[in-house]
Order: C-alpha cells, then sequence, then structure tokens
C-alpha cells in the first residue's frame, strides 16, 4: 500500500481552521471528514490516518465514526456530482420510487452507483425534508422538486452534456 | 381560524427576507435587546411562565428544561441547536432557517443567554445546503452587527455560534445521539439519566432545543407571555401536571393533497382542517385512507378519526404516539396500507443506529417480513410477528436506549391493528397456497436496506 499523503496543505489548513470551535479535536473529525469528502470525493484509508494524526486520535477512532455513516465512501472518488432522490414515504406517495427506478434505467446504474463517464452518482435518500416539493432530489447544492420522468430525463441530458 | 397572523412565517415570501435589513424592518434583534436588558432567570421565568412545550417531537416544557442545568456552575455551558430535522413528512425547520434565519438566530441567541451558554453549536442536517449558507451569513451579519461575539450590545454577555454538519443519520437528531455526533464519535443515543442539562456536550452541561422552538422563544420575548398562552389548548385544570398546548404551531403538510405545505396556526386545529382548510382537501376530489399526524413515528389515523386534534395531547387519545413533529402525512384511498408500511419498516431498519439488539434486530426482521408480505409470500401468523416485534422495543416497553425504536414500533402496532382486514385480505390474495403456513419459510433475498 502506497503511503503517499492525501492531505494537501490546503485541506490541512481548512482542518485546523475548526480547531477553535471545540473544546478538544475529535470533535473535529466530522468537519475534517466533510473537507476531505469535498476535495476527494472520497475518505480512503490514508486519509483516515492522516485527519487521526491531525486531531490526536487513534485511526481506528476516525474509522469508527466514518463507517458509522454511510455516507462516506471509502474505496474509489464518487461521481462530479452526487444526487440523492427521495424515497421516503411523502415523496414515495407522489411517485418517488418510479422517478428513481426510471433514472436508474436510463443512467444504467443501481442506487449507490456512480455512471461509466463519472459525471454522476445516483443514491437513494431518506426524506429530504423538502416534502411540500414532493417527489424531490437534492443533486449537489440543488434541491430538484415535483420531479417526474421528463423533468428527470431532462436533469440527466444537462448532467451528461456538461463538461 | 381564518383570521389567524401567522406570526413565524410572517417574513416568509418578502423579497430578501432572510437578510438582516429586512429581518430588523420588522422589529427583528428588538427581543434580544429587551431579554438582554432583563435578569437570564427573568427570560427563563417568561420562558417557563408561557407554557411553550419543545416543537422537536417530545414537547418538553422548555422553560422547566432550562431550570435543570444546575445553579452556579463554573461552566462552560453548551447549546445545542437541533437543526437535524429527518422526520420523514417534516421540514418546517429548513423553511424558517432558509427564509428567515434571523429569526432563528436571535431566538437562540435568547436561548443561550438564559441558560447561561457561552457556546452554541446548531447541528443541521448535511442535506440542507441552502439553509447552511443562509445561517452561516445571518451568523456573519450578526458578528458584524455586535449581536454574536464578546459583550453582546454593551451587555457584557458573550457568546460564539458555530454550524456543525451532519452526514445523513436520522439518529442524531435524537439529542443525546447529537451530541455524541458532534464530539466526533459515532451517534449512539446515551442512556438517560444523566440527562444533556446535567451532563451533555463534552461532559457539561447542555440544552438541546429544537430551531422552531428557538423561534417560539424570540416571540414570547417580543409579544408577551399573554400572548403566547392567549391561544392553543389551555391546560386540564383538574389535572395540575398538564401543561396545555400552547401557542403557534407549524404543521407540515404532505402527501396526497391538493396544497402540500407548511402552515401555521394555534395548537389545536384538527386534520380535518388542515387538510381542508389549509390543504385545500384530499388531490383530485378523493377521500383520505390514512393519515399520519406528526411525523411517520407517531404512527397512523384511520379514516374515521381525523377530528383528531393537533396539539400534544390530541393524537394520543387516537392510539398514536404522539404530535411528534406536526408533519402530517396524507394518503388517499388508492394507497395500499402494506406498501405505506413497508415503506416506514425500510425507513427504521436503514436508521437504527445498530446499538440495542430489540431494536437493530426488531426493524430489520420487520422489513423482511414486510418484503416478503408484499411479494406476496406472506402468512397470516405473520402479521402475528410483527405486532409482537411492535410491542417489543421501544423505551416505553423499555427494551432500548432512546426513542427510535418507539418510533418504528407505533406504525406496526397502528397500521395492523386498525387495518387487519387489509392486510388479511393481501395475504389470502396474494398467497392462496401459502397463507395459512405457520411452517418456517426461507427468508427472501433481501433487498438493499443501505
Ligand atoms: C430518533 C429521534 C430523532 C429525533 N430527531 C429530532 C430532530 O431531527 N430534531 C429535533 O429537534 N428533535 C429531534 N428529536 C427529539 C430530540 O431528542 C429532543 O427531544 C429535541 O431536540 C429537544 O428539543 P425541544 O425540547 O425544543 O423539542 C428526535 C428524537 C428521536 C428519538
Ligand atoms: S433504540 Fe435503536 S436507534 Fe435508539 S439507541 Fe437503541 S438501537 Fe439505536
Amino acid at each position: 500500500m502506497s503511503t503517499e499523503r492525501v492531505l494537501t496543505d490546503q485541506m490541512v489548513a481548512e482542518i485546523k481552521a475548526y480547531f477553535p470551535r471545540y473544546p478538544n479535536r475529535q470533535a473535529v473529525t466530522l468537519p475534517a471528514l466533510h473537507i476531505v469528502n469535498e476535495h476527494l470525493r472520497h475518505v480512503p484509508l490514508q486519509a483516515v490516518v492522516e485527519v487521526a494524526e491531525l486531531l490526536g486520535l487513534a485511526p481506528a477512532q476516525v474509522q469508527d465514526t466514518l463507517s458509522f455513516y454511510g455516507f462516506f465512501k471509502q474505496d474509489a472518488p464518487g461521481g462530479e456530482t452526487r444526487a440523492w432522490v427521495c424515497r421516503s414515504l411523502s415523496c414515495a406517495l407522489r411517485g418517488g420510487e418510479e422517478v428513481l427506478e426510471h433514472m436508474c434505467k436510463r443512467l444504467g446504474v443501481r442506487p449507490g452507483e456512480t455512471t461509466a463517464d463519472g459525471k454522476l452518482t445516483l443514491e437513494f435518500g431518506e426524506c429530504l425534508g423538502a416534502c411540500e416539493y414532493a417527489p424531490c432530489m437534492l443533486a449537489g447544492e440543488e434541491l430538484h422538486t415535483c420531479l417526474d420522468e421528463s423533468t428527470a430525463d431532462k436533469f440527466i441530458d444537462s448532467m451528461r452534456s456538461s463538461s | 381560524m381564518a383570521t389567524y397572523e401567522p406570526v413565524l412565517l410572517a417574513n416568509i415570501g418578502r423579497e430578501n427576507s432572510h437578510t438582516r435589513e429586512v429581518y430588523e424592518q420588522t422589529g427583528g434583534y428588538q427581543a434580544l435587546r429587551k431579554s438582554l436588558a432583563m435578569s437570564q432567570l427573568d427570560v427563563t421565568e417568561q420562558v417557563k411562565q408561557s407554557g411553550l412545550r419543545g416543537r422537536g417531537g417530545a414537547g418538553f416544557p422548555t422553560g422547566l428544561k432550562w431550570t435543570f442545568l444546575p445553579k452556579d456552575h463554573p461552566g462552560p455551558i453548551y447549546f445545542c441547536l437541533n437543526a437535524d430535522e429527518s422526520e420523514p413528512g417534516t421540514f418546517n425547520n429548513r423553511i424558517l432557517m432558509e427564509d428567515d434565519p434571523h429569526q432563528v438566530i436571535e431566538g437562540l441567541i435568547i436561548s443561550c443567554y438564559a441558560t447561561r451558554a457561552t457556546t452554541a453549536y446548531i447541528y443541521l442536517r448535511f442535506e440542507y445546503p441552502k439553509a447552511y449558507r443562509r445561517l452561516q451569513a445571518a451568523i456573519d451579519e450578526c458578528y458584524a452587527a455586535g449581536y454574536l461575539g464578546q459583550n453582546i450590545l454593551g451587555s457584557g454577555y458573550s457568546l460564539d455560534i458555530y454550524l456543525h454538519r451532519g452526514a445523513a443519520a436520522y439518529i442524531c437528531g435524537e439529542e443525546t445521539g447529537l451530541i455524541e455526533s458532534l464530539e466526533g464519535k459515532r451517534a449512539w443515543p446515551r442512556i438517560k439519566p444523566p440527562f444533556p442539562a446535567v451532563e451533555g456536550a463534552f461532559r457539561k452541561p447542555t440544552v438541546v432545543n429544537n430551531v422552531e422552538t428557538a423561534a417560539c422563544v424570540r416571540h414570547i420575548m417580543e409579544k408577551g407571555v399573554e400572548w403566547f398562552r392567549g391561544m392553543g389548548v389551555q391546560p386540564d385544570p383538574s389535572n395540575p401536571r398538564d401543561p396545555g398546548s400552547l401557542g403557534p404551531k407549524l404543521y407540515c403538510l404532505s402527501g396526497h393533497v391538493e396544497r402540500p405545505g407548511c402552515y401555521e396556526a394555534p395548537l389545536g386545529i384538527t386534520v380535518r382542517q388542515l387538510i381542508d382548510e389549509y390543504g385545500g382537501g384530499v388531490w383530485k376530489g378523493r377521500q383520505a385512507k390514512a393519515v399520519v399526524p406528526g411525523g411517520i413515528s407517531m404512527g397512523l389515523l384511520g379514516p374515521d378519526e381525523l377530528d383528531c386534534p393537533l396539539d400534544f395531547a390530541g393524537p394520543g387519545k387516537y392510539g398514536c404516539l404522539g404530535l411528534g413533529t406536526a408533519a402530517v402525512v396524507v394518503m388517499d384511498d388508492t394507497v395500499s396500507i402494506v406498501d405505506y408500511l413497508h415503506n416506514s419498516a425500510r425507513f427504521f431498519a436503514h436508521e437504527s443506529c445498530g446499538q440495542c439488539t430489540p431494536c437493530r434486530e426488531g426493524t430489520s426482521w420487520a422489513l423482511k417480513i414486510l418484503s416478503r408480505i408484499k411479494a406476496g409470500r406472506g402468512r397470516l401468523i405473520d402479521l402475528q410477528l410483527l405486532l409482537e416485534i411492535g410491542d417489543g422495543i421501544g423505551i416505553i416497553p423499555g427494551s432500548t436506549i432512546c426513542g427510535l425504536s418507539d418510533g418504528a414500533a407505533w406504525p406496526l402496532k397502528n397500521a395492523i391493528r386498525k387495518f387487519r382486514g387489509e392486510f388479511e385480505e393481501y395475504i389470502r390474495k396474494s398467497n392462496p397456497s401459502g397463507y395459512n403456513n405457520t411452517e418456517p419459510v426461507p427468508a427472501m433475498p433481501m433487498e438493499s436496506v443501505h
């Protein structure tokens, strides 16, 4: 296994900026994982080791926290955009699961997988807290509301044509 | 009810409602000035007198919670604003944070002042990126205006507020799961006592309150106790321990209604009023078959239970767990209750933190059984199994650490007891050769939960 460092100086600086906010460094675990994830689109084990070193923790402590949240992927970077389609009750009542199935078919992926061009990771989400706009999807920072097959198609097309 | 003027939502829809400038045009930060001129005990006393009960789900009296903090503690005392809002059907915190973040922050600063907290963390679910931006911008504006930081408005009181983002786990909304997560650990809820007010974040006294609770505090301090007590359901005079259900409430309405949305009304409107008067009725001219009264954890009302009042005591009288988040989800007469229950079971199996065996195993077995029923391999005896799980998991029966499992149990108990005929018919019709089977059956290949 390569031990080349994966945390850049910038990431380290961003993580350290969180130190004064908390009475101890372990509390910086989640912010640090988010920072790494934003930069690398996953959190490889080597990053866990380096985060632990920064926070004065055992790597296993950071790994334990990371693995509790299904949110952080470790094996390989996710797509350029990560999209969550809600599958909870309010969205399901208005066709959310059908939209997710339709998108899976069109993209040739299952929930959790990334498209071959690396542009999109498609996932299911639990209630996104936007039930008045059901069914909805959060793609990156953008909420897509009142989805149906045709608006989902438009979203897919815009992803594909983005450079 | 139609004459009620929204207070919590008053600014929503105004142009630039999220900015300090617009917020201050409508009296913003006057309540803070007023509070800082009072003693901390007096602010707590006002909130106590108002009868405000927490809006995050449990309905615990807010002022009373604050008085559980140890007196004369040398500090630090922490305040955690619970903005994890993940109960399916619930979105009122999001609207407040996105479109009126200063209202939330003013309420938070006042709450921190009253509780002598010097650091506050807003634990915000990750899936609210717009709320994150808006809150951070509002916090920055507050530091610039002297509402945050050292010696706020010359009062001698100092406070810092930090945003802390979650990572997509429902359990981080449970107050001690939240604290563990904030501390950088897995979000395993703690056994209580000790309650957070005594030993919370970083082992220091900590108050956890919901976003809407903080917003209410702001208005109580501005408009007064009498105003707040003037609406809602008054305490039962024959029961000295009943705090009543006072003040305004943000009701979330979704599912099969014409106009889903967040509506503000005095506590105690009925489900039927919410659907018909606010939501424009059940969509497509259909009838309501079942209604979730307060987020899916609260269970299910049947079609003949729509006069259930949405106050803290109402849903309990109809066999539901409680008012919860007052998030009402309507299902029309085309919905299969089997599908509803499968959807609910899948959520809880996914979100159980895994710490307590009855919850971890119970929620995943409920999902396995419901998946099998849904796929046409159900047996009548399965309904008994599901009820056994429902009756066995939770803080109420005493088998688990936190309320997630009570929330998983209630949909099972309500749906099967209130819609038993539909489950039996579904099982008979979909599995004509095996519905009466009582032999163990091989498990279905599991669909992915995680
Ligand atoms: C599984 C579970 C999830 C919860 N999620 C939330 C939540 O997202 N937001 C919230 O304010 N309270 C949530 N609560 C309730 C909190 O534990 C706590 O009671 C509440 O934040 C206290 O604030 P309040 O007194 O202002 O209501 C949850 C409780 C449980 C058992
Ligand atoms: S009841 Fe369930 S969610 Fe709560 S602590 Fe136990 S296992 Fe975790």
